[in-house]
């Protein structure tokens, strides 16, 4: 197959950015909480709490963007229960980030099927449709690939750059990172290293969520259950990957959700010759991968997973 | 508000610890019980009932404790050297495959030689499985929460593989599964006419031997030492990494032999329902028992009793049976909370 024709194919390029889009939430969000030294492994389940979240906010009535608002809800009040196990109590983030990801997991399974109880092909909504934003979107090839996908992708692309901005040029941002690296430094500035954790996982948590209700209103339009499919873990590999730095996060993203999209096309295009289990594995292998090359020189915040206590050293 | 460390925790304080989680989760599931409109009492009732409350009710529940068994322990025996085993779902799968390709034809023995001989397979399996996160960690620094995890959707994917592709057995009418194993391969039951097979005694049995060997050997020791600090261990001249190394071959060994027991004793071939996610009910198993060998025990009963109570109090209330994994969820971050003031006692000024 010719690659390199590909590469120059718009339509290869905007499926890479429709399928960066939820990654790059999620990514986002647990740079958000790793960077304020709390690990949350909460992402997996909570993505999928903002997935029913938000489709179930349509389904009865609600509007698509007040929808996206209530997923974020969702995903903070997860948060909240996140850091005040992890920050406040000082538990292990590894083993509460799992039960989080558990309870999430299990209670938007329960809510969807108590909700709508008795039903057998999941219903649909009507999902967000791709905007045609009027002059940007009749630039060659940059028109197609950004400024013609869906506006929560715009979203996501704008957020990026937005905490960025927040986490380097910001007093608030870099009284966060430096809780990620040394709280006491922080309390002895007069700020409260808990108040800022619990916040930052909470807007990270938002994050989130609202990458996994990218999934159910606008990738797809139905809600089935198990169907953020690992993408949260990936999210915390992506981080490691990206040096817990925001523009490598695009980076990485980009570079990911370009394979994957690769090994959909390569897929169609060589019929049965490799099962279609072992291109499926690929987004897993590669996370595997971008791990082992990227975590020899990854500078990690030094007080990640350390919890805090006033007054202990 | 604050925590203040206690010097040291009452016996009766610690023993309080399980109880309370599942107080705690039952009182959350009473509110999502209330919501979907029935009454909490006779929900907990009819869960008993159909946990406990005949014959074959309670062989189902032992049933369901066998693998639950296997993987709290390994992930006891993980977490016991801060070695974040989470990937115990795939090396169940990868101890099941194995037993799968031995045990279907490939030779026949006499079942006192077969059976050991996949059991032993199914760990090796499970540990190798673990070996590769686990050598990336002392090598390479490479977090193996996040490898553990990946693996495990990689596992199912290759399972996947496996039973519509070249494993799919021609005789099971289309249905995605292997062969069967072969009868020398068949754990029998204990109890005629219901499902509760050897495998139990194989469980209870490796929970004693894990809780011996932690206990009273030296690698015990040198697990626990690990555990509770690196650079003690170091000074101390424990050879860490080789500790840790040692500790994943006996944990992802304990998670494939839930596989071998679960693919010999209960389904007697390979699908992809074979485990529905034992490897992260280990877990919570094993934080409910505070990472003890014979606690798991308990607490997988525990859990063995809320899915299977939860699945037939679903059925006649018509709720969903998602319940049984929110009381799960719900009794492992009341574990931690409990445990957390029988270390610490609040002071409110």
């Amino acid at each position: 197959m010719d690659l390199l024709h590909l590469f120059l194919e718009v339509g290869f390029w905007a499926a890479t950015v429709r399928m960066a889009t939820p990654l790059l939430f999620g990514t986002i969000g647990e740079l958000i909480c790793e960077r304020a030294g709390v690990l949350n492994l909460g992402i997996e389940g909570i993505m999928a709490a903002g997935c029913m979240t938000g489709w179930t906010w349509v389904y009865f009535g609600g509007d698509l963007w007040t929808g996206v608002l209530a997923a974020a809800a969702v995903g903070a009040l997860f948060g909240l229960l996140h850091a005040i196990f992890t920050v406040y109590c000082g538990l292990s983030q590894h083993v509460t980030g799992l039960g989080i990801t558990m309870l999430a997991s299990a209670l938007s399974s329960f809510v969807f099927r108590m909700l709508l109880p008795n039903i057998t092909t999941p219903p649909k909504i009507i999902p967000f449709q791709p905007l045609h934003i009027p002059v940007l979107s009749n630039i060659p090839f940059f028109g197609d690939v950004l400024f013609t996908q869906s506006p929560m992708t715009l979203l996501a692309l704008v957020s990026v750059f937005a905490v960025a901005y927040f986490l380097k040029k910001t007093p608030a941002g870099l009284a966060l990172c430096m809780t990620g690296e040394n709280p006491m430094a922080v309390e002895s500035q007069g700020l409260s290293v808990f108040a800022i954790r619990t916040g930052a996982v909470m807007i990270g948590s938002s994050f989130m969520a609202v990458g996994g209700a990218f999934l159910t209103m606008s990738a797809f339009d139905a809600f089935y259950i198990g169907m953020v499919n690992g993408r949260g873990w990936i999210c915390i590999a992506l981080v490691v990957f990206s040096s817990w730095n925001p523009g490598k996060a695009l980076l990485g993203t980009i570079i990911f959700a370009a394979f994957d999209a690769l090994q959909m096309r390569v897929q169609q295009q060589s019929g049965m010759l490799i099962p279609y289990q072992f291109y499926l594995m690929m987004p897993y292998v590669v996370s595997i991968i971008a791990l082992i090359i990227m975590s020899r020189r990854s500078a990690y915040p030094k007080a990640l997973l350390i919890p805090f206590r006033k007054g202990e050293r | 508000m604050r925590l203040e460390p206690r010097e040291h925790s009452a016996w009766w304080l610690r023993a309080m610890v399980p109880l309370s989680a599942g107080f705690i989760a039952l009182f959350c599931c009473s509110v999502l019980i209330i919501w979907a409109g029935a009454s909490p009492v006779d929900a907990l009732g009819l869960l008993i009932k159909g946990a406990v409350g005949s014959k074959f009710a309670i062989s189902e529940t032992l049933t369901r404790t066998i693998p639950l068994i296997f993987t709290g322990l390994a992930a006891a025996v993980a977490f016991r050297a801060k070695l974040w085993n989470i990937g115990a779902e795939g090396q169940l799968y990868a101890g099941a495959c194995i037993a799968t390709w031995l045990g279907t034809g490939m030779f026949d023995l006499s079942p006192w030689l077969m059976i050991p001989l996949l059991f032993a397979a199914g760990a090796l399996a499970g540990g190798l499985l673990l070996l590769g996160p686990t050598i990336l960690k002392t090598r390479f620094g490479v977090d193996e929460v996040v490898t553990t995890l990946l693996l495990n959707f990689i596992v199912l994917l290759f399972v996947n593989w496996l039973v519509f592709g070249p494993w799919k057995d021609p005789m099971a009418m289309g249905w995605p599964q292997a062969a069967p194993v072969v009868d020398s391969a068949v754990l029998g039951h204990i109890i005629a006419k219901t499902r509760l097979h050897w495998g139990l005694i194989i469980a209870l049995a490796s929970a004693v031997c894990v809780w011996l060997l932690m206990r009273f050997t030296t690698w015990g020791y040198e697990i626990r030492a690990v555990g509770h600090s690196q650079n003690a261990s170091i000074f101390a001249g424990i050879p860490v990494n080789r500790v840790v190394v040692r500790t994943a071959l006996i944990s992802g060994g304990l998670a494939g032999m839930a596989g071998v027991s679960e693919l010999c004793g209960l389904k007697g071939y390979l699908t992809l329902d074979l485990s529905p996610g034992f490897g992260y009910s280990g877990i919570v198993v094993a934080m409910l028992a505070s990472l003890h060998p014979l606690g798991v025990i308990l607490s997988s009963l525990f859990i063995a009793v809320l899915s299977i109570g939860a699945d037939s109090m679903s059925r006649s209330l018509n709720i969903s049976n998602y319940i049984a994994d929110v009381a799960t969820a719900v009794s492992l971050l009341a574990v931690l909370l409990s445990m957390l003031l029988t270390r610490y006692r609040i002071r409110w000024r």
